[in-house]
C-alpha cells in the first residue's frame, strides 16, 4: 500500500458520501453544502492526477462562484424542506432502475480494461505537466478560437441571466 | 501509482449518482446540482485520460467544461428563479405545460 493509493481510496469514499448526501439530503441548503465539499474532494482527487490547475479552477470557480450563486438562489426562493422523493412514480422507478442499470454495464466495461499503474511520463514532461504555464501555453496557441468562443458563451450567460430573472425591462 | 481504471470507475459511479438524482428528486435545485455532479464526473474522466496520455488536452477540456457548467447554472438558475415567480413552485412535477 502506497500513499498514494491510501489517498485516492479516502477521497473517493469521501466523494462518493458526499455525493450520496447531495442527493438524498432533505433541505436543499444540506444539498448544496454537500455538494460544496463534493468538489473539495474532486480537486483533491485531481491534485493526484497532476492536473493541479484545475484543481485550483476547481475551487474557485465551482466551489465559489456557482456554490455561491446555488447558495443565493435557494436562500432568496425561501424553500421549507421537502420530501426526498414524492408518489414513486411509473416514471421515477424506470428511471432510478435504468441509471443502476447503467451504473452495472459501466463497471462490467471498464473493469475490462487493461488495469496498471499509468505509464510514466519522462522528465521534461513531468516538470512541466499540469501547470500554469504548460496549460496557458496550449489555450493561447492550438486552443485560442474555443477559448474566445467561451468568453463570448459566459458573456451571453451573463446578459440572457438577467433577462429571464428580470421581472420587467 | 493508482491504475486509470479505478478513476473511471469512480467517475462512472459519479455519474450515475448524478443521473440518479437527475432522475428522482423533484426539486428543481437539487436536480441542477445532480447536472453539476454529472459534469464533474465527465472532468474526472477526462483528466484520467491526459494522465495516462501525458497530453495537457485533456485539462483544456476540463477547464471549457468548467466554464460551459458555470454559464449552464447561470442560466439554469435564472429559469429557477422565473419560474418560481410565475407558479410559486421549484417542484419538476408542476410545471406541465410550457403556458402560464
Amino acid at each position: 500500500m502506497n500513499i498514494e493509493l491510501i489517498l485516492f481510496g479516502a477521497f473517493a469514499l469521501l466523494t462518493l458520501l458526499s455525493a450520496g448526501t447531495v442527493i438524498f439530503a432533505r433541505s436543499p441548503i444540506n444539498s448544496a453544502m454537500a455538494l460544496v465539499s463534493t468538489f473539495f474532494f474532486l480537486a483533491g482527487l485531481y491534485v493526484l492526477l497532476w492536473a493541479h490547475t484545475v484543481a485550483i479552477l476547481q475551487v474557485m470557480v465551482y466551489a465559489g462562484a456557482i456554490m455561491v450563486l446555488f447558495l443565493f438562489v435557494i436562500m432568496l426562493l425561501n424553500l421549507g424542506e421537502s420530501p426526498t422523493r414524492g408518489k414513486p412514480t411509473l416514471a421515477r422507478l424506470v428511471g432510478g432502475a435504468a441509471t443502476v442499470g447503467l451504473l452495472v454495464v459501466l463497471g462490467i466495461v471498464l473493469l475490462k480494461l487493461p488495469g496498471g499503474a499509468p505509464p510514466t511520463m519522462s522528465a521534461a514532461t513531468q516538470a512541466s505537466f499540469g501547470t500554469m504555464a504548460t496549460l496557458g501555453q496550449t489555450i493561447f496557441t492550438q486552443w485560442l478560437l474555443p477559448f474566445e468562443a467561451v468568453s463570448l458563451l459566459l458573456l451571453v450567460a451573463m446578459v440572457g441571466a438577467v433577462v429571464v430573472a428580470k421581472s420587467r425591462i | 501509482m493508482v491504475p486509470i481504471p479505478y478513476y473511471l470507475l469512480l467517475a462512472a459511479a459519479l455519474f450515475c449518482m448524478g443521473m440518479f438524482g437527475v432522475m428522482v428528486r423533484r426539486n428543481a435545485l437539487v436536480v441542477f446540482m445532480c447536472v453539476e455532479l454529472m459534469l464533474n464526473a465527465a472532468n474526472l474522466t477526462f483528466l484520467a485520460f491526459a494522465r495516462m496520455h501525458g497530453d495537457v488536452i485533456g485539462h483544456v477540456s476540463a477547464f471549457f467544461v468548467i466554464a460551459v457548467a458555470a454559464s449552464e447554472a447561470a442560466i439554469g438558475l435564472a429559469i429557477v428563479i422565473a419560474v418560481f415567480r410565475s407558479r410559486g413552485s421549484v417542484l419538476v412535477e408542476d410545471l406541465r405545460t410550457m403556458k402560464h
